[in-house]
C-alpha cells in the first residue's frame, strides 16, 4: 500500500511537472498553427489576446510576447486595407503592439525576429498619415529592417517584408514589381534552408511570401 | 486493490485537467453597448477568450477554485473580478469603464487652430503652412487663410477679429516674442523673421485663449519650436530674391544637436523686374544668422537655445501725397537680435517644469526727407514735419515658469509666473536739428494658475486665472478665463469660452500725457466643431466687448500722436466657418473658410465709434491641395476675398477743438488668386543623399487691381490708394538639402 501511495505520489508530481512546461510547448505550438493562416482583423485580435494570455501567464517566456505584438500590428494592417482609417485608429494599436516587443526584448535581448516586428510597427504608423510621417517613421522603418537583417542574414521574413516595401511601393517612389519578385525569391530559398530554433520559434511567412510571389507573375 | 484503484480513480478527478467548466459572459461599457474584441483572461493562466461582435465570450478551463477573471481592451480600463469555479459553468458579466486619455477625450477648442503633428484636433499640419499658395511661405500668411484672421496688406501682422495687429502676441517656446516681423516700411507688409521650418506646433487661438498668455487683447499665436533634428544635415537654398545655407549637426547618440545658419537677401532683381511702386535708392539687403542647440538632458528633459541676427536696411522714394512734384524719401537701418533658452523637464512629485528664458534687442534707424525732382533734400515751409530723423532701440527680457502636475486621467493643474522686461528708447530728431527723447521702460509681473479638468472623456473644463502687476502704469489686473467643452458624439463636440484680456498701452504713443490704465477685452465664444480623419467643420461665434481702449491727442507742435487717456470703446462680433475635406475629390485637399464681423470702435483720435480701416465685414478663403504622385509635384492654388474696408480722414476742428471725420469712403473688394508649384523629385526615396523642392510661386496671378487702403496729404486735400508694391509676384527658388546619412552608424552603435 505504501509503495503505491509513493508510486501514485510520484506520479501525480511528474504530471504537474511535465504538464507544466508541456503545457507552454503545446499551447503555442496549437497557436501558432493559425499565425499564417489567419486575415481577419477580429481573428487576428483574438489570437494576439491569446498569446498575450500565455505570456502573461509565463511572465519570462519572449515568444508569446513577440507573438502578440506581431499579430495585434498585423491586425492594424488589416484595417488599413484599401482605407485609411487614420492615426486615430492606428495609433493605438501601434502603442500596444510596441509595449508587447519591448516586453519581449526585455526578456530576450535584441534579435532579428524582434526587429522584424518593429519594422512593421514603424511602417504601420507610417500608413497611417504618409504625408506627414514618411520622413520620421519611414527611416524608421529602414532602420529596423537594416538591423533584423544585420542580425541575421539568413532571416527569410526581412526579404518577404523588403519585398512587400518595394511590392506596394509606387515606382515614382521607388518600388518595383521585379524587384519585388526577385527578393520573394530570395525570400522563398531562405525559407528553404531556414531551420528555427524550436518549434515554437517564430517560422511564419512562407505561404505569404508565396502568394505575393504569385502576384507578380 | 478495488480500494487504491477507486482511490486513484479520486486522485485523477481531483487532479486539475481532467474536468473543464465553461466560463461566458458579456462585456458591454458604462452605456450598455457591447464591446468587441475583448480579452478575456484567468490571471496568471492561459484560459481565456476574446469576446465577438456582440460582447460574448466563452471558455473552457480546468482552474478550479477561486480564480481571477481579468478582461481588458485598448481604451478601457482593465476590470478584474473574482469567481469561484466549482463543476457548473460559470456565467460571468463585465462592465468596462472608458479609460479617459488624450486620443478620445473631449478637446477644449474654443477659438483655437493648431497645426501640429501629434495632436488629433490639429487643423492644419505644419506641412500645410509652407505649402500654402497664399502664405509666401511665412507663418502668418497661411494663418490668414483661417477664419477670423483679416486680409490686410499694407501692414505686418495679424488682425484678429476687430482687433489691430498689436492686440495678437506671438509666443516661441512659452515666451513672448518682440519684434516678430522686420521693422515696419510705409504701406509695405513685412514678413516675420522666423522660417518655418523651425516650429512643428503652431496653436493660433483667435480668443480665449490659456491663461498661460496674457497683453494681448484679441489673439496669440504660440509657437513650439522643434525638438531634435532627423539627421545632420547641409541645407541651401537659393531663390529670386536670395540664398541661405544652414548645416545641422545630430550627435551619433541622437541626444543632441547644433546648427547654424545664414541668409542674404536681395530683392534687388526682383524689384527691377516686376516694377515696384516704390523706387529704391538703396535696394532692400538682409543679413541673418542664427545658431542653435538642443540637448535632450535626459529622458524627460530638454533644453533647446536658438539665436537670432539679422541686419538690414533700404531706402526708397515715392511720390508725395502732400505737395505734388515733390518725393518723400524714406530710409531705414535696422538691427535685431533674439535668444530664446528654454528647459523642460520633470522635476519630482509628478511635476513637469516648462521654463523659458529669452531676450532681444532691436535699433531701428529711420529717416524720412522731403526730396525734390533731381532727389535733392528740400525743406518747405509748412511742410517741415516732412524732415525727420528718428532712433528707436529696445531691449526686452522675458522670463517665464510654468510648473504641470498631472491629477487622476488628464486632468492637471498649471502654474506658474511670468516677467517681462522692455526698454524702449526713441530719438526723434526734428528738421532743424531739435532733439526730442522719450524713455519708455516697463516691468510687468504676472502669477497665473489654470486647471484642466476632465470629469469623463465627453466633459472637460479650463478655468484659469492671470494676475498681472505693471509698474509702468502702477497697476495691477486680475483676468479669469473659463472654456468648458461637450463631447456630443465620437466626432463632434461643443465649446464655449469666456476671458478677460489686458494690454498695456502701445510704446508708440507713451509716454502719455495722463496716467494711463490697461486696456481690456472681454470674449465670449460659442463652438461647434466635426473632426474625422479627412473631414474638419468648424463653427464659430463671438462676441469681443472693448474697453478703455486707448485715445490719443498731438503734441511735439502737432507732429506725434501720444496717449490721453482710456476711454476708448469698441465691440465686435460675428461667426465663422471653416471646412476642411480631403476625401470628396480623390487626392484633392481644400478647406474653405468664411468670416463675418461686425465691429466698432472709438480708439486714438476717432470722433466717435465706427468700422476701423483694418477690419472688413466679409473675408473668405479657399485653400486648394493636390499632390500628383506620378509627377512628385505638389500644386497649391489660393484664393482670398475680403469686402470692402473704410477709409476716412480725422481732421482738427480748431474751434470745437474736436477731431471730426472729414471724409469717408470704402475701398473696392480685394481679390486675390495665388498659385504655387512644389517639384519634389527625392520624395519617398528614403536615405537619399540629396534632397531637392523646386518651388514656384506667383501670387496675384491674375494681376487684379487690388487695393489695400486709401492713404490722404496731411490736410486732407488729396488721397490715393495703397496698392501693393508689385501687383503680380512671381518666385522661384530651390532648397536642396545634402542628407548626411547615418543608418549605417546607428546601427553599428546599437550593437
Amino acid at each position: 500500500m505504501k509503495q503505491v501511495f509513493v508510486i501514485l505520489l510520484a506520479f501525480i508530481t511528474s504530471l504537474s511537472v511535465v504538464g507544466q512546461s508541456d503545457k507552454y510547448v503545446k499551447t503555442m505550438e496549437s497557436k501558432m498553427v493559425a499565425v499564417d493562416s489567419t486575415t481577419t482583423p477580429a481573428g487576428l485580435i483574438d489570437l494576439a489576446n491569446s498569446f498575450q494570455r500565455i505570456g502573461e501567464a509565463e511572465k519570462n517566456q519572449w515568444l508569446p510576447y513577440y507573438y502578440a505584438a506581431l499579430l495585434s500590428a498585423r491586425s492594424g494592417y488589416m484595417l488599413s486595407n484599401g482605407q485609411t482609417p487614420g492615426p486615430s485608429v492606428i495609433d493605438p494599436i501601434a502603442d500596444k503592439s510596441e509595449v508587447l516587443i519591448k516586453k519581449a526584448e526585455e526578456l530576450a535581448g535584441k534579435n532579428s525576429e524582434i526587429y522584424i516586428v518593429k519594422k512593421m510597427i514603424a511602417t504601420l504608423r507610417l500608413m497611417a498619415d504618409p504625408m506627414n510621417r514618411w520622413q520620421t517613421n519611414g527611416p524608421e522603418a529602414t532602420e529596423a529592417l537594416a538591423k533584423a537583417k544585420e542580425l541575421n542574414p539568413e532571416n527569410p521574413r526581412t526579404f518577404l517584408l523588403e519585398g512587400q516595401d518595394k511590392f506596394y511601393t509606387p515606382e515614382q517612389y521607388g518600388g518595383s514589381k521585379t524587384e519585388a519578385k526577385a527578393l520573394f525569391e530570395a525570400a522563398i530559398k531562405k525559407y528553404e534552408s531556414f531551420k528555427p530554433e524550436s518549434s515554437i520559434s517564430p517560422q511564419w511567412g512562407l505561404s505569404t511570401t508565396k502568394y505575393f510571389y504569385s502576384l507578380c507573375k | 486493490m478495488k480500494n487504491w484503484l477507486s482511490l486513484v480513480a479520486l486522485v485523477l478527478a481531483l487532479h486539475p485537467g481532467f474536468t473543464q467548466t465553461t466560463i461566458s459572459g458579456r462585456v458591454t461599457d458604462n452605456k450598455k453597448h457591447a464591446l468587441i474584441g475583448v480579452s478575456i483572461s484567468l490571471k496568471d493562466g492561459y484560459d481565456g477568450a476574446t469576446t465577438d461582435s456582440s460582447g460574448l465570450f466563452s471558455f473552457k478551463t480546468t482552474e478550479k477554485g477561486r480564480q481571477i477573471i481579468v478582461a481588458s481592451i485598448i481604451g478601457y480600463r482593465p476590470v478584474e473580478q473574482a469567481i469561484e469555479i466549482g463543476a457548473a459553468n460559470i456565467n460571468v458579466d463585465l462592465q468596462m469603464k472608458e479609460e479617459v486619455s488624450e486620443l478620445k477625450a473631449v478637446v477644449i477648442t474654443a477659438g483655437t487652430f493648431e497645426a501640429s503633428d501629434k495632436k488629433k484636433t490639429t487643423v492644419l499640419s505644419p506641412l500645410d503652412i509652407v505649402t500654402t499658395a497664399s502664405g509666401n511661405g511665412d507663418i502668418t500668411g497661411a494663418l490668414k487663410t483661417l477664419p477670423g484672421a483679416q486680409q490686410v496688406g499694407e501692414h505686418e501682422g495679424l488682425f484678429v477679429r476687430g482687433g489691430t495687429a498689436t492686440e495678437t502676441k506671438i509666443f516661441i517656446d512659452g515666451t513672448l516674442v518682440n519684434n516678430f516681423f522686420y521693422s515696419s516700411v510705409p504701406n509695405v507688409a513685412q514678413r516675420g523673421r522666423f522660417s518655418p521650418f523651425l516650429f512643428s506646433g503652431t496653436v493660433f487661438s483667435t480668443g480665449g485663449y490659456s491663461a498661460l498668455y496674457g497683453q494681448a487683447l484679441s489673439s496669440a499665436l504660440i509657437l513650439e519650436s522643434i525638438d531634435l533634428p532627423e539627421r545632420s544635415q547641409a541645407t541651401l537654398g537659393i531663390s529670386v530674391i536670395g540664398v541661405n545655407g544652414a548645416y545641422q549637426k545630430l550627435s551619433k547618440n541622437k541626444k543632441s544637436s547644433w546648427g547654424i545658419s545664414y541668409g542674404y537677401t536681395n530683392p534687388a532683381l526682383a524689384i527691377k523686374l516686376y516694377k515696384s511702386v516704390q523706387k529704391y535708392s538703396n535696394y532692400p539687403v538682409f543679413h541673418t544668422g542664427d545658431a542653435n542647440f538642443r540637448i535632450r538632458t535626459s529622458q524627460t528633459g530638454f533644453l533647446k537655445y536658438y539665436g537670432y541676427f539679422s541686419g538690414n536696411q533700404l531706402a526708397f522714394r515715392t511720390p508725395s501725397i502732400d505737395t505734388l512734384g515733390y518725393k518723400d524719401a524714406f530710409a531705414l537701418k535696422n538691427f535685431n537680435m533674439y535668444h530664446n533658452l528654454s528647459y523642460r523637464e520633470n522635476i519630482g512629485w509628478k511635476i513637469k517644469l516648462n521654463a523659458g528664458l529669452s531676450y532681444s534687442n532691436n535699433k531701428n534707424d529711420i529717416s524720412s526727407r522731403l526730396n525734390d525732382q533731381d532727389n535733392k533734400e528740400v525743406v518747405l515751409q509748412g511742410l517741415e514735419f516732412k524732415n525727420f530723423g528718428l532712433i528707436q532701440k529696445g531691449d526686452y527680457l522675458n522670463a517665464k515658469m510654468v510648473f504641470e502636475r498631472r491629477m487622476r486621467g488628464l486632468t492637471m493643474i498649471r502654474f506658474g509666473g511670468e516677467y517681462n522686461y522692455s526698454n524702449d528708447r526713441s530719438d526723434f530728431t526734428n528738421y532743424n536739428g531739435q532733439a526730442f527723447n522719450s524713455r519708455v521702460r516697463e516691468n510687468l509681473a504676472t502669477a497665473f494658475a489654470e486647471s484642466d479638468i476632465y470629469i469623463t472623456n465627453d466633459v472637460a473644463a479650463k478655468l484659469g486665472t492671470r494676475f498681472e502687476h505693471s509698474a509702468l502704469l502702477n497697476k495691477v489686473n486680475f483676468a479669469p478665463r473659463v472654456s468648458l467643452a461637450y463631447k456630443l458624439s465620437r466626432q463632434d463636440q461643443a465649446s464655449l469660452a469666456y476671458g478677460i484680456f489686458y494690454q498695456d498701452p502701445e510704446t508708440q504713443y507713451l509716454p502719455g500725457i495722463n496716467p494711463l490704465g490697461f486696456s481690456k477685452a472681454t470674449h465670449y465664444i460659442l463652438q461647434y466643431q466635426k473632426v474625422t480623419n479627412l473631414v474638419t467643420l468648424r463653427l464659430e461665434a463671438f462676441y469681443k466687448k472693448y474697453e478703455k481702449l486707448l485715445k490719443t491727442d498731438f503734441t511735439y507742435f502737432g507732429q506725434q500722436m501720444v496717449a490721453a487717456n482710456n476711454n476708448g470703446y469698441g465691440d465686435a462680433r460675428g461667426f465663422e466657418v471653416f471646412w476642411r475635406d480631403k476625401k470628396t475629390v480623390r487626392n484633392l485637399d481644400y478647406w474653405v473658410s468664411y468670416s463675418f464681423l461686425d465691429t466698432k470702435r472709438d480708439f486714438l483720435n476717432f470722433p466717435y465709434a465706427i468700422q476701423p480701416s483694418f477690419a472688413a465685414r466679409h473675408t473668405a478663403s479657399v485653400v486648394l491641395k493636390k499632390f500628383v504622385t506620378k509627377w512628385k509635384t505638389g500644386f497649391n492654388a489660393s484664393y482670398n476675398f475680403a469686402s470692402g474696408r473704410p477709409y476716412y480722414y480725422i481732421g482738427y476742428d480748431d474751434n470745437t477743438h474736436a477731431y471730426k471725420f472729414d471724409d469717408i469712403g470704402k475701398t473696392p473688394d480685394y481679390n486675390n488668386v495665388s498659385f504655387s508649384i512644389n517639384y519634389i523629385p527625392g520624395i519617398g526615396k528614403q536615405n537619399a543623399k540629396m534632397f531637392a523642392v523646386y518651388v514656384l510661386s506667383v501670387s496675384n496671378i491674375f494681376g487684379i487691381n487690388q487695393v489695400y487702403n486709401f492713404q490722404y496729404s496731411y490736410d486732407g486735400s488729396r488721397k490715393e490708394a495703397v496698392i501693393p508694391s508689385v501687383k503680380t509676384f512671381v518666385y522661384i527658388g530651390v532648397f536642396i538639402s545634402f542628407g548626411v546619412d547615418r543608418t549605417q552608424d546607428a546601427i553599428n552603435n546599437n550593437l
